[in-house]
């Protein structure tokens, strides 16, 4: 391995030496604001690393071309809010906080690494690396019931579905010989005979649960709407972004290397999960009067939306989902940072009695609120009605018409439960006398980056030529 | 130069004194007064397009072409024709008259409500003058946001629900009509209307029969929810009695009349031909319906809301003819009803305001004490029953004597609610006006109208004449445009058409 490849292994190299940092000043001194003021610093440098790395194969594991910088860059900018976010909840919850963003960068860079990955080796190194921070960042406030809860669900669920995922790898080795995604792509699409041993199906399919674990897609969802529920909010921000969102790169990269000609059979097994997601997302939502269960069903429902993407990945379907992508980090994102802002020192905000009338009493927070529920639901003139406008382009554009008509027809039935929510934030409260317990301190640089992702969510929604050219450049050397 | 952002400069003023609305103070009539000069200005701008419309020209005028998002190819294209012209008109005079009902009727939230109120000007005017469908759509999805919201936020009594039930009812086809948007792109590769209506006019044979039709039932069933045809109004009644005034003024007919024109006899002329019997009989059932409905209800908002789906269905009746003189007939009484329709409301609104119910059966006696209000309730009433000079009379002739030559049997059914029409508008003003006096009356001090109010109804009620006396100045603009769509779309009437147009 020449130097080249360790330069293009910068923002990797950069998010994990940040890491190591935080822990050894963490050793030195105990101090809040230098963790976290190290962590902006590391997680900035990362960003700005991932415009000037030079695309490279570092190695047969990690292929760092622009596809990966790009979704790398979109991975870290969460993260650095997420950290913004984190600064003001824990200062008002947990005394030891500094450990909190040794887990943060620790699992961005798990995630990091699923984008880059190009072998099934790196992409389970990838998901432990993240699974293992997530536990940690999951139960983070141990001196409270729910989140301990959370975390133990997940830990034992995430466990077992690596089982899966390794024993699926390894069956796949078995019967191949190789584990590089173009050439294990390339077998299982090509023909039957491809396979000696007659482990290559089973292979897959554990591998798919794995991975459909990982993205919460039905029918490996139940572990989602509780941990949400018990995360603290920063964490059920970073588990609904960046968790996701890097295992969503992999996914499309692994699809566009197979090109046009797939399996059926693995099409159809993909259809039927999309399918299952988009319903069953919406459809539990409609029960739910927590705004994170909410939050988590209609995750749910957007990664079956984002599996059409990868679905039909031709070009047409990897732009849009790579624009999908970036529209719903920027919407969860701010729905779960209002979430973040309104929380009290003892629970989340997460009743609908929290939000009656939010509007009245603070009307900037709502309207926020409010902008990035419109746009989950796909409302004109938001990010969201893009995003979901380019990926039924892209189902019309390969004649996938009965995805897109369950797309479509659930999207409006997930409207009721997004507008229910935009609904009791407006509602006025009978009398004055009814504003509940004083609201917790205002944060002026959340709020800040707030106002700035409800302008990505308008800008993106009206002129989406300058992302879309983004993306077409990155994604340019995938195909 | 002007010719050309013509258009965008009235979508958009709106759009602009919304974001100052959003930063003016609280006190005083600031927001109110604020808001009256940026729908007067809106109004003189929309001036502009009836004063320089060039009668010799087919097709689209005013238009402005230019590259939006370069994939898909979307373009923004803006443009009026002889259809669209007035309608832009309309929603320009409608916009000062719903400021002017909601002075006082708005008395908490108010830049909320003005806020949303401008934005709902924009999508309304970008709507009519949209040619990219994509642009198209965008507008008519954002017209249903500040409607929602504003019912929900103003509702008397169950806002938060009809806001629902007016959302769901009018987004789920909405989302189909994507559907069938991006189908006609796959074939396309245009959202551009004009160049679609070329494609499909050129090669639509070559295309799946069963698939077009399908499509075109996806425009019909977004647009008839909006408009609302027979049995799909469920939301209308709902909306009407809970939305404020300068809201229940704008959220029928207008929009999905107009759409069903534009695209479903624009784009798909054989299929509209197809259905048409289907439309006609439930257009004719519709007017019968909400004659009778209306005929029993007590609270006056639902009543003004029956009659509405009556007088909505007439017009329905008069498109699906498809003949020039029904389809003029039509988009006329598109803009009388809605004219007649909006004063009504703003006098149910003024009558609310001052004795706080619509219950028709509290009132008795009103003639007595406010005689300048019961002189323009009985002109609007005339005007909505459709007695000749005034405006409603020529639309409903002009559709009704269309229709007979057409399809005689729904032709007699749609003239026998003329009647029933009269019967009950004239029972509401002899209930509320004659008779005598009801404790409600009684009790409550007198106003009449006022020099705001008067400031409203008296040049609505002089508009109602002239658009009855002179309706061929406006009719001459809208025949330019639908002449060409009658041609295209009904060659098996075309005898009917050409003699009827004669006569005329």
């Amino acid at each position: 391995m020449g130097c080249v490849h360790v330069i293009s292994l910068l923002p990797l190299l950069i998010i994990a030496a940040t890491s190591v940092v935080v822990l050894l000043a963490i050793a030195v001194r105990r101090n809040h604001a230098a963790a976290f003021g190290l962590t902006l610093a590391g997680l900035a440098a990362g960003i700005c690393s991932t415009f000037f790395t030079p695309p490279n194969q570092a190695t047969q594991l990690l292929l760092m071309d622009r596809y990966a910088f790009f979704f790398m860059g979109l991975l870290m900018a969460a993260s650095l809010f997420i950290a913004l976010l984190s600064y003001g909840y824990l200062a008002a919850r947990e005394a030891r906080r500094e450990e909190f963003y040794v887990l943060l960068l620790v699992a961005t860079l798990g995630a990091m690494t699923l984008t880059a990955s190009s072998h099934f080796t790196s992409l389970f190194l990838g998901i432990e690396i993240l699974s293992v921070a997530l536990y940690g960042l999951i139960a983070y406030l141990r001196d409270r019931s729910l989140p301990l809860e959370a975390g133990i669900k997940y830990l034992v669920l995430a466990g077992s579905s690596s089982a899966f995922l390794a024993f699926g790898i390894a069956l796949v080795y078995a019967d191949l010989g190789v584990l590089d995604f173009a050439t294990v792509a390339q077998r299982i699409s090509s023909t039957q005979s491809g396979s000696a041993l007659g482990l290559l199906i089973p292979g897959t399919v554990l591998i798919l649960v794995g991975v459909g674990f990982k993205l919460a897609l039905a029918p490996f969802h139940m572990w989602t709407p509780d941990v949400y529920e018990g995360a603290p909010a920063p964490v059920t921000a970073f588990v609904a972004t960046v968790s996701k969102g890097g295992m969503f790169a992999l996914l499309l990269r692994y699809f566009s290397l197979s090109g046009a000609d797939r399996s059926p059979r693995l099409l159809l097994v993909l259809s039927i999960i999309a399918i299952a997601s988009m319903l069953a997302g919406n459809l539990l939502a409609l029960f739910s009067t927590n705004i994170k269960r909410i939050l988590a069903y209609s995750s749910i429902a957007h990664m079956g939306y984002l599996l059409v993407a990868a679905e039909v990945s031709s070009r047409l379907g990897v732009g849009a989902g790579a624009f999908y992508l970036v529209a719903y980090f920027v919407m969860i994102l701010g729905a779960l940072g209002v979430v973040t802002l309104l929380s009290s020192g003892e629970r989340d905000a997460d009743r609908f009695e929290d939000y009656r009338g939010l509007f009245w009493r603070r009307p900037v927070l709502a309207l926020i609120f409010t902008a990035m529920l419109l746009s989950l639901a796909g409302i004109p003139l938001t990010a969201g009605f893009l995003a979901k406008f380019y990926l039924v382009a892209a189902g019309a554009d390969s004649h996938a018409w009965l995805l897109i008509f369950v797309l479509v027809v659930t999207s409006t039935i997930g409207l009721f439960y997004y507008l229910r929510v935009v609904g009791v934030m407006f509602h006025q409260p009978a009398s004055e006398r009814l504003v509940p317990e004083p609201l917790p301190r205002r944060t002026p640089a959340v709020s800040v980056v707030l106002v700035a992702l409800s302008a990505f969510l308008i800008w993106f929604g009206v002129f989406p030529s300058p992302l879309l050219r983004l993306i077409q450049f990155a994604i340019g050397k995938i195909f | 130069m002007l010719n050309d952002s013509i258009l965008s400069l009235i979508t958009f003023v709106p759009t602009a004194g919304a974001f100052v609305v959003a930063f003016l103070p609280r006190r005083g009539k600031v927001i109110q007064w604020f808001t009256l000069l940026v729908t007067l200005t809106t109004f003189v701008l929309t001036l502009h397009l009836p004063a320089h419309f060039n009668y010799g020209q087919t097709g689209f005028q005013f238009e402005q072409d230019r590259a939006w998002i370069t994939s898909p190819n979307i373009r923004y294209h803006l443009g009026v024709d002889g259809i669209s012209t007035w309608l832009v008109v309309l929603v320009g005079f409608l916009s000062i008259l719903g400021v002017l009902a909601s002075w006082n009727a708005i008395s908490t939230r108010t830049k909320e409500f003005y806020f949303l109120f401008l934005i709902q000007q924009t999508a309304m005017l970008g709507v009519f003058v949209s040619l990219d469908m994509f642009l198209y759509y965008g507008f008519w999805e954002l017209s249903l946001v500040p409607m929602a919201i504003l019912i929900a936020m103003f509702g008397r009594n169950r806002g938060p629900q009809a806001a629902i039930k007016f959302f769901l009812y009018t987004f789920i086809p909405s989302a189909l009509l994507l559907v069938a948007l991006l189908w006609l792109y796959s074939k396309t590769g245009t959202f551009d209307f004009v160049e679609t209506q070329k494609f499909l006019s050129q090669y639509g044979a070559l295309l799946s029969p069963q698939a077009l039709w399908w499509v075109s039932l996806a425009f019909l069933a977004a647009f008839a929810v909006k408009v609302p045809v027979f049995p799909l109004h469920g939301w209308l009644a709902d909306v009407f009695s809970e939305a404020p005034t300068a809201m229940a003024m704008v959220v029928a007919g207008k929009l999905g009349l107009y759409s069903i024109i534009r695209f479903n006899l624009g784009l798909f002329p054989e299929q509209s031909r197809q259905i048409a019997p289907l439309m006609i009989a439930l257009a004719a059932i519709g007017v019968l319906y909400g004659a009778l409905v209306a005929l029993v209800q007590d609270d006056m908002k639902r009543l003004i809301a029956f009659s509405t789906v009556g007088h909505l269905s007439l017009i329905l009746l008069g498109i699906f003819c498809f003949t020039v003189v029904g389809l003029n007939g039509a988009v006329y009484h598109v803009i009388n009803h809605e004219f007649s329709g909006a004063a009504f409301l703003i006098l149910l609104g003024i009558l609310y305001e001052r004795y706080g119910t619509y219950e028709m059966s509290k009132y008795g006696g009103l003639a007595a004490k406010l005689p300048r209000m019961a002189t323009l309730y009985i002109i609007t009433t005339l005007s909505l029953i459709g007695l000749p000079i005034l405006n409603g009379f020529v639309g409903e002739f002009l559709i009704l004597s269309s229709s007979f030559g057409v399809h005689p049997g729904w032709a007699i059914a749609a003239t026998v609610t003329v009647i029933l029409n009269a019967g009950y508008m004239l029972l509401l003003i002899q209930k509320v006006f004659f008779g005598p006096e009801s404790h409600l009356v009684a009790s409550h001090p007198h106003s009449d109208i006022v020099a705001r109010e008067g400031f409203a109804l008296v040049p609505a009620a002089v508009l109602m004449l002239v658009l009855g006396v002179a309706s061929p100045y406006w009719i001459r603009t809208i025949d330019t445009a639908v002449s060409r769509l009658a041609q295209n779309v009904a060659h098996v009437t075309s005898t009917l058409t050409t003699t009827i147009a004669e006569k005329r």
